[in-house]
Formats: structure tokens, sequence, C-alpha cells
């Protein structure tokens, strides 16, 4: 009996400490809350764009260097490597949506990012603008046009942008870049490995070239433009030049983060405010209460000691996905507020399917406990069985969605695996503690339910 | 039972509320919203001072332009989204934001997203429709393998999806004379919602169908239908009260929730509703009918 007692006063400190957490780190519950640590602080939910308001970027993206037909494609390799930019700075739900041109959207093929919560506008420009621009060029066939300009010392320049022109061959095609040391300069190199696409391009690039020279272009400026021997069929290329082995690592990681395709430039940015956010936040928040409320009630009511039980099983099932929101930290949008609520009235399902089967066991005349343990017992694989169906949508939907789904994707499949462990550890606990009251006609009652006295 | 002596009559209610859907479709085609089909993104500062939302709202509503979404922006300015404009349209839309010149304002922003996103987001949500149906009987054919007489096991993954898809083109039935007559659109949310509807309702399915199997563990003699008479009679109303708390959050957040999420939650209800109704009505009158045609052809 003590030891069921002692789990309860766990559980209980427990669901406090983690109901605490989530109060003191909120900053409409919390009056002292700029007195908090910094803990506290960075604990705040994180809304998405449609209700904290963020940035929201256009981007010109220049496919004049691309073959007609492979425009679009590029434009999603564009728009992935950029994706996978801002997840990295820790964005999370950006929108990355391809803008094809058009004749109302204009001659230009566009990028737009959406990323919620990020007001800093400079700064979101400046991780995107990280991203390095890696092309490969050969050299211009004779006869081109070549430009020449005098610098104010009076030096002939001749243009390289003009000795160059572009291939098909771009960071797109990248597989992976190692930093690596010559082995008798002991000067620091850069091996880049292309896909199978990249392999076959570069192979072909250099067996039209040999004896020409093949520039690497980063960043709109060559940094490389090694002579070619002979055909490279392995789809291996080497950048040496002059960078120290830290530039050098640099440089590494952001060709590993993604290398653009195609330059861009940024056409548009914006901030969206929050008015229409704070509302639908508002009613989203009065709505997971009221409908709360309801099953709170309905428990009660329907349940009598289980009910109340449940209800606070459901409290620290709340507590604990309300910090999860906070900790992982997941972006909170009007649909994942949605999966939120939803996932309140699932979370109840497992107490149900428990509770019936209690009154079953009851009924055929076992005592209180062994009704309690057996309805556990009997109802899992229905528990089980029925949330996997559940967690099974919710996979699928959080791999195919965009991120709009994502966020209702996963704060339901969240709820859905939380609340397993609410039902089978904390009700259990709690029922199980609730047994001492003994076997008399009140215990009996008060572990009946429905209409049935 | 007087559920499965009766199945032809719940099975034929069922079939009808589907064929009627299906109708409706064809009646009213849906309104095909933003994200499907691409939109149009305005945005305009104004000179002095900005009118209130709720009444640029208001005058929208009374256009012909479709759902218009007005967002503010700074101090001065609104972000407009709304579906493709022509021309035409563009001009209209700014017309009435500068309340026929009243306001005057200077367009900063306009662009029209193109519809090869929505392509994208069509594709994948017929992918995920296809998966989630999958893996639906996958899952049950596996959580029922001990179980293969006298009905096999993926038969009851058949049945469950086959429900499944009467809960989801239900719904869909009702949402076109939403879109019909309060010009509901689908939009990422509408997918949303029906794939939800597959997860949620088959899980309803589970919770009769494990009786079934708990039952037919025991008592190997007794005849199919009685067996499933037996479950449904144990078990309908937990797999009641189960969906009823689920439609009790639905509809608090149709009624006090986010306007945003509004049809959503209204679709999911019904999804919910139907799912219940056929988790009794109609997975486990359609196990025993299979069962009964099993015998006869033998």
């Amino acid at each position: 009996m003590l030891k069921k007692i002692i789990y309860i006063l766990i559980i209980l400190i427990l669901g406090s400490a983690v109901a605490f957490f989530v109060f003191k780190s909120e900053p409409k519950l919390n009056p002292n809350f700029e007195a908090e640590n910094s803990f506290f602080k960075n604990s705040q939910f994180r809304l998405g764009l449609d209700l904290s308001g963020g940035s929201h970027l256009i981007y010109k993206a220049d496919v004049s260097g691309v073959p007609g037909g492979e425009v679009s494609a590029s434009m999603d390799a564009l728009r992935d490597v950029i994706e996978r930019r801002v997840n990295l700075f820790g964005v999370s739900e950006p929108i990355v949506q391809v803008q094809n041109s058009g004749f109302v959207s204009g001659e230009d093929e566009k990028l737009i990012v959406d990323l919620p919560g990020v007001r800093d506008v400079e700064k979101a420009t400046a991780m995107i603008g990280q991203t390095p621009l890696l092309e490969f060029k050969i050299e211009a066939p004779e006869g081109t046009p070549q430009e020449v300009t005098i610098d104010k010392d009076g030096k002939v320049v001749l243009d390289v942008e003009s000795q160059f022109v572009s291939t098909e061959l771009t960071g797109r095609y990248l597989k992976k870049a190692i930093l690596e040391f010559d082995q008798t300069t002991r000067e620091p190199k850069v091996s880049l490995q292309f896909d199978d696409t990249g392999t076959k391009l570069f192979a072909q690039i250099t067996k039209d070239n040999i004896g020409k020279m093949v520039a690497i272009y980063l960043d709109g400026a060559p940094i490389s433009t090694p002579v070619v021997r002979e055909e490279i069929p392995n789809g291996q290329a080497v950048i040496s030049g002059s960078f120290t082995p830290s530039e050098g690592k640099l440089l590494v990681g952001r060709l590993n983060s993604g290398a653009l395709p195609v330059p861009i430039t940024l056409l548009s940015r914006q901030t969206i405010g929050a008015t229409l956010g704070s509302n639908a936040v508002t009613a989203g928040v009065k709505a997971a209460i009221i409908g709360f409320l309801i099953i709170a009630l309905f428990l009660i009511l329907w349940y009598r000691l289980p009910g109340l039980i449940a209800v606070i099983a459901l409290c620290i099932y709340i507590a604990i996905i309300l910090a999860l929101f906070k900790l992982l930290p997941v972006t909170l949008t009007a649909a994942g507020i949605a999966g939120f609520i939803i996932s309140i009235g699932i979370a109840v399902d497992a107490n149900i399917l428990i509770f019936e089967r209690l009154k079953e066991e009851l009924h055929s005349g076992h005592t209180i406990s062994d009704a309690v343990s057996a309805g556990f017992h009997r109802a899992w694989s229905s528990i089980r069985d029925s949330n996997i169906s559940t967690i099974i949508s919710a996979v699928i939907l959080f791999w195919f969605g965009t991120s709009l789904i994502k966020g209702f994707a996963l704060t339901l499949g969240m709820g859905v695996l939380v609340s397993m462990f609410s039902a089978i550890v904390i009700s259990k606990v709690f029922l199980l503690g609730a047994t001492f009251i003994g076997e008399n006609k009140v215990a009996r009652f008060l572990f009946s339910s429905g209409l049935s006295k | 039972m007087f559920i499965i002596k009766n199945k032809k009559i719940f099975l034929s209610i069922s079939a009808v509320l589907v064929l009627c859907s299906v109708a409706l479709l064809f009646i009213f085609p849906l309104k095909i919203g933003i994200d499907f089909k691409g939109g149009a993104l305005t945005e305009v500062v104004y000179t002095s001072s900005r009118p209130a939302q709720a009444d640029l709202d208001n005058v929208f509503k009374t256009l012909d332009l479709g759902s218009v979404l007005i967002q503010p922006t700074g101090e001065l300015g609104y972000i407009v989204k709304s579906l493709d404009l022509n021309e035409a349209q563009h001009s209209l839309l700014l017309k009435t934001l500068s309340e026929n010149g009243k306001s005057p304002l200077e367009e900063k922003d306009f662009n029209s997203i193109g519809p090869s996103v929505g392509r994208e987001l069509t594709r994948k949500a017929i992918i995920a429709i296809i998966l989630v149906s999958l893996a639906i009987i996958l899952f049950i054919a596996f959580a029922f393998r001990k179980i293969s007489r006298p009905v096999s096991s993926w038969k009851y993954g058949l049945m469950a999806v086959v429900s499944l898809l009467h809960d989801v083109i239900i719904p869909i039935g009702l949402f076109t004379l939403l879109s019909h007559f309060y010009g509901a659109e689908v939009d990422t949310l509408f997918v949303v919602a029906a794939l939800t509807i597959l997860g949620l309702s088959v899980s309803d399915t589970i919770v009769i169908f494990d009786r079934i199997r708990e039952n037919l563990r025991n008592a190997n003699k007794e005849i199919f239908s009685e067996t499933v008479g037996k479950s449904l009679n144990q078990s309908y109303m937990r797999s009641v009260f189960t969906s009823l708390t689920v439609i009790i959050v639905l509809l608090s957040l149709f009624f006090f929730g986010p306007e945003s999420t509004k049809y959503f939650a209204l679709m999911l209800t019904a999804g919910m509703f139907f799912g219940t109704y056929s988790s009794i009505f109609l997975a486990s009158p359609l196990l025993v009918l299979i069962e009964e045609l099993q015998n006869k052809s033998k």
C-alpha cells in the first residue's frame, strides 16, 4: 500500500513540476515573467507565420544559364537547398515555394521563403545569403569578344567573366565535399564528389575540354581554374586555391549544407503582422479550454471516481504536451493547435476503454482491485491497436506533408503517443492507489459508471 | 443481435449515403482554393491611415474575388492573399482596398503564386491517401493475424478500409454542400481532414474488431454471426464514447476556435460521426456478410 502511495506522490510531484514549468515560461500567465531566468524566458511557445507573423522573402533566380526544359527541375533543387539551409539554422516550419514565371507573375523564376517568427529580416537574409553558389564553367569558344577594362592605375585588365561560359554542372549535383591536405605541399584543398548525374556531366565536360581550362566558380567568382589533362570519369574534382585550413573548413561546411544550383538575388522582403494571428491564438486557447471542461464534466459524471482520476491524468497529459511543445520546440500553427485540441479528445479514449472494461469485470463479480488490474490488462490490446492506426496516419502525413500538414501531424502524433503513456502509467497508478477505499457499497458505487447505482 | 439481423438495411443506408455523396460531388463541383491552384499576394501601404480590417473584409465578401485573406503588415499596410487575379480583378482589388480612393495607398508588392506548388500538393495528397489505406490494411491484417478462421485476417483489413472510404466520402459529400452554399474551398486543411479521418475512424473500428478477436479466441464453436453480434453488444458503447469525446473537442473547435480551422473541424466532426456509425453498422455486418457468402460458395 505504501508503495502505491509513493508512486502517486511521485507522479503528482513530477506532474506539478511540468505544469509549473509551463506556467513559469509563459509571459501571459506569469506576472513576474521578466524577472525569470533565461531558461524559462527561452521556453516560450513558438508560433507559426499564420499566428505570429514572420518574414516573407522573395528571391529571383537567374536561370539564364539553364536549358529551357530543365528550369523547373533546377528550381525544385534550389528550393530543396534553401529549405535545408533554413532548417539548419533552426527555423522551424519554413515555407519555401517556387513561383514559376508566367504571364501574371512576371518573367522571373522566383523563390518565396516564409520564416515564421523571424522578425529580424536582416538575419534571415544573411543566413540564406551564406548558401554557396557553385558553378563549373568552360572556356568560351575562340572568337568570343573579350571584354577589357583599364583600371585606375592604367593597367589593362582582361575580364575573366567573358572568358568562360556556363555549363550544366552546378552545386546541385554535388554529393559531398571533404577538406584534404596536399601530400607534398601540405596545402589545404577541397575535394568534391558529384552524384551520378554530376559524375556523367563532369566526365563529358572533361572529355570535351582536354588541354583547356575548366573554371570552378564560387559565389560568382572563379576560385580555381585547373587545366584538364584527361577525362575524369569518377566524379571527383578538387578545388585547390589560396585558402587557409580554417577557410577551407568553412567552405566545406557551406558546400555540404547545400550548394545553390542557380544564382539568386533578393527581390522583396516583408514582415507579416500578427493581429489576425493573435485572434486565432485566443480562439484556439478558448476552444481547448471549453473542450477540456466539457470532457472533464462528462468523465466525472459518467465514470465517477475513475473519471476524476482520468481528469487528473488528462491535466498531467496537457502539461506534458505543452512542455514538449516548448522544449522541442514545436512550431504551432492554427492547424497545429487544432491537432493538439483533437488530441485532448483522443487522450481520454484509452481511459474510456479501460473504464468500460473495468465496469464489465465488476459486473462479472470481481473485486474492485482485481477488476482494475483486469481492466488495464484486457483493454491494452484495443488501446494499442487503435492508437497505432492513428499514429500510422500521422507519420505518413508528416512524411508527405507541406509545412502546414507537418505541424498538424506532429502535434496529433505526439498527442497520441503521450496520451498512451498517460493512460497506461498515470491513470493506472492512481486507479490502483484508489482501490484502498475497500470493497463496500460506496466503493462499488464510486467505481461503477453510467446510470447504474 | 439487432444490427446483425438487419444488416442488409444498415448496409443499404451506408450505400445510399455514399452514392448521394458521390452524386453531390458531380452536381456541385468542389471549389478549389489557393493552395492547389495558385493565388495572388498583394502588399499595400496607406499614405495616411489604414481602413479597419473588418470593414475591408465585409466589402470583399460582397465582391466576386473568391476568398480574400487580409493580414496587417507594418504600421500602415496590408498583405492581401487572393486567387489568381487578372488585370481587371487586380485593379478592382486595389480600388476596394483604397475604399474607392478615399484612403490613398501605394502598392508595394504584387505577386501571383504559380500552380506548380498546387500540383505537387495534389500529387502528394493522392500518394498519402493510397499509402495510409495500404498501411492500414497491412497493419490490421498483421494485428489480427492469429485469427484466420472463419474470415481471414486481411479481410478484416479490407473491411476496415471499406468503412474508411465510407467515412471519408460522406464528409466530402457534405463539404460539397458547404462549398456550394458557403463558399468553403478545398485547401491544405481539407486534405489534412480527409487523411485524419482515415486514421481516426479506423481506430474506432479496431475497438470492435479487437473484441471480435478476443471472443473468437474464447468461443470456437459459436456461429460467427453470433460472436460478432455479441462483440458488438459488448463494445459499441465504448466505441460511441471514444468518438464522443473527440466530437466534443471538435465541436468546441468549430464554435470557439480560430476562423481558419472552422470547416476543418466541421468536416472532421462529420468524419468521426460516420466513422462511429460505420464501425458499428457497416464494418462488422460486412464481416458477417462475407462469411455467409464464403459458406454459400463452398
